[in-house]
């Protein structure tokens, strides 16, 4: 493997396979510098998911290597995962947020996980559920919510604690256009900021939106990558990033 | 709009341990779930157990104490005149010995008194009485053990030929024998109740694990460790333990006082020895705070031991 130093996330060889059944990612390479901005796209079942899990490290590949902010997460010692996972913003497809806690409590975990103190996290939690345009929510249990709503709260839960990279799994599939272009803009601000940015999409639309991006494109559980761009990308100039390393 | 909220970010710690709010992800059932009743039901028994073993651990110690330096000789001789005059004999002998602390012969109304259950109405002086023994209750400034037993059975029996000399322990042995066991008996219980115990918050451990899963899951996956996490559980089963104890001592206290009461009631020496004390309340006490920290210990081992099997 050459190169990938100072990069957040480096691929080498990677497959995934459950249990005994065909590999559903194989010889995955690639290498995300930090102030990146990536399409992830493919059919359904192609292995987008799969392939954030490993990003997000929720689950470990079958084989190859994947080094993240410079450690072989793979051979890492599973105390130190944690330090790693608070470094990644993560959208889930389908939320995942905690029922029993409000709309504000939800985007506050991750600073509460982190340490953040209570006087802390009051005014950046409400600022982020008033850019989300949920200011009047935050109070109010996932289950009260819209599945839009619900989505723009996943997405402020991601993104709170600024995270190094944020992986988000088809974060626009249940809001209108209006707001699926203003959730972009906001992945685009935190790019802008340092933050590598996959986002996993159906939406063709939406590539067209962020000229500067590069698509990975999964096909049945391989990465297309003719010209090398994934493996070997240009190095961006990406500015400094506020968070520290574990 | 309000301003943009990515361009003060917080000064987040990567390596924190301490999780605010941590208590609130877990959803607390409280008095309303199974768990507090099930460690005050076991809490009530092991208090129970404990006050049984105290009561019957002081019982033995104090009836042990009272007869361990005790000695009775009896003049065992079918004419009263005879038996008389060993017995005065005796009595001299004893109270000129060296360690002898008190001599008392039995007065013979106190004979007949005490036989009188068995015996009914009769003089033991009387000539067509039973023959009874004649009695000398002696205290040694020591313990009895067998070679000064023997070495007084020898002095007595040269001037008081009828005389047989026993140790009072050696009469009660038996009792404590019995005393004994049941003491360990009680210490059985209470080892099998913590086992429970401990099984129930596993098992609670386990299903509160089960219901929270996908939150522990997402604590997880942002970053959560599994300190962090257990830490929540642990917390929440400890609260559990300290409501559950509290009704449990509650419960188990005021049976033994009632007991307590009871036993007070018969009147036996031997049964008042068995009162327990100020320290003996304060073990009781602390049964709760013993039960609170197995409660924790074993609700963190569950859930870390869970977590492990988690990437």
């Amino acid at each position: 493997m050459s190169g990938g130093e100072g990069s957040i996330a480096q691929f080498d060889n990677v497959g995934l396979r459950y249990g005994t059944e065909r590999e559903v990612l194989s010889d995955i390479a690639f290498t995300l510098y930090p102030g990146s901005f990536y399409f992830l796209t493919g059919a359904s079942g192609a292995g987008k998911t799969s392939l954030l899990r490993l990003l997000y490290l929720a689950q470990r590949p079958s084989r190859g290597i994947i080094r993240m902010f410079g450690t072989d997460v793979i051979t890492v010692p599973r105390a130190r995962l944690p330090a790693f996972r608070r470094r990644i913003g993560v959208v889930f497809q389908d939320f995942r947020l905690v029922q029993h806690l409000s709309a504000f409590d939800n985007v506050a975990l991750p600073l509460r996980v982190s340490g953040v103190p209570e006087s802390q996290i009051t005014k950046p939690v409400a600022d982020m559920l008033d850019w989300v345009g949920l200011d009047q929510r935050s109070e109010a249990r996932p289950a009260t919510l819209s599945g839009g709503e619900q989505q723009r709260v996943a997405i402020a839960r991601a993104v709170i604690a600024r995270p190094e990279i944020l992986v988000a799994d088809e974060p626009t599939g249940n809001v209108d256009p209006d707001m699926a272009l203003k959730l972009l803009r906001l992945f685009e601000a935190l790019n802008r900021l340092g933050t590598t940015v996959v986002v996993a999409t159906h939406d063709v639309h939406l590539l067209k939106k962020v000229p500067d991006s590069l698509i990975m494109r999964l096909d049945r559980g391989r990465l297309s990558d003719p010209t090398g761009a994934l493996r070997y990308p240009p190095r961006r100039e990406a500015p400094k990033h506020s968070s520290r390393a574990p | 709009m309000t301003a943009d909220p990515l361009e003060n970010p917080v000064p987040v710690r990567r390596n924190a341990s301490r999780f605010g709010g941590g208590d609130r992800l877990v959803p607390q059932p409280r008095l309303t779930g199974p768990m507090p009743w099930v460690i005050a039901i076991m809490i009530a028994l092991t208090v129970m157990a404990a006050g049984a073993g105290l009561a019957l651990r002081n019982l033995a110690g104090n009836a042990t104490a009272e007869i361990a330096d005790g000695l009775t000789v009896q003049i065992v001789e079918g004419a009263p005149a005879e038996k008389a005059r060993q017995a005065e004999v005796a009595v001299a002998v004893l109270s000129n010995l060296e360690g002898v602390a008190e001599v008392r012969r039995v007065p013979e109304d106190e004979l007949a008194a005490l036989l009188e259950p068995w015996l009914g109405q009769q003089g033991v002086a009387e000539e067509d009485a039973i023959p009874v023994p004649a009695l000398i209750d002696v205290r040694l400034s020591g313990p009895v053990t067998d070679r000064r037993l023997a070495e007084l059975r020898a002095t007595l029996t040269a001037s008081a030929p009828a005389a047989r000399v026993d140790a009072q322990a050696r009469w009660l042995e038996p009792v404590f024998e019995a005393v004994a066991s049941l003491q360990w008996l009680a210490v059985g219980l209470i080892v099998l109740l913590a086992a429970t115990s401990a099984a129930a918050v596993w098992l609670a451990a386990r299903s509160a694990l089960g219901s929270n899963r996908e939150t522990i899951e997402i604590i997880h996956l942002l970053g959560g460790t599994d300190r962090q996490i257990a830490r929540i559980f642990q917390r929440s089963i400890g609260l559990d333990a300290v409501l559950g104890g509290l009704v449990g001592l509650s419960l188990g206290l005021t049976a033994i006082l009632l007991l307590g009461r009871q036993f007070s009631g018969l009147g036996s020496g031997m049964v008042a020895g068995g009162a327990l004390g100020p320290v003996d309340w304060g073990l009781l006490a602390a049964i709760p705070l013993v039960g609170v920290i197995l409660a924790m210990l074993t609700a963190r081992s569950t859930v870390l031991a869970a977590l492990r099997r988690m990437l």
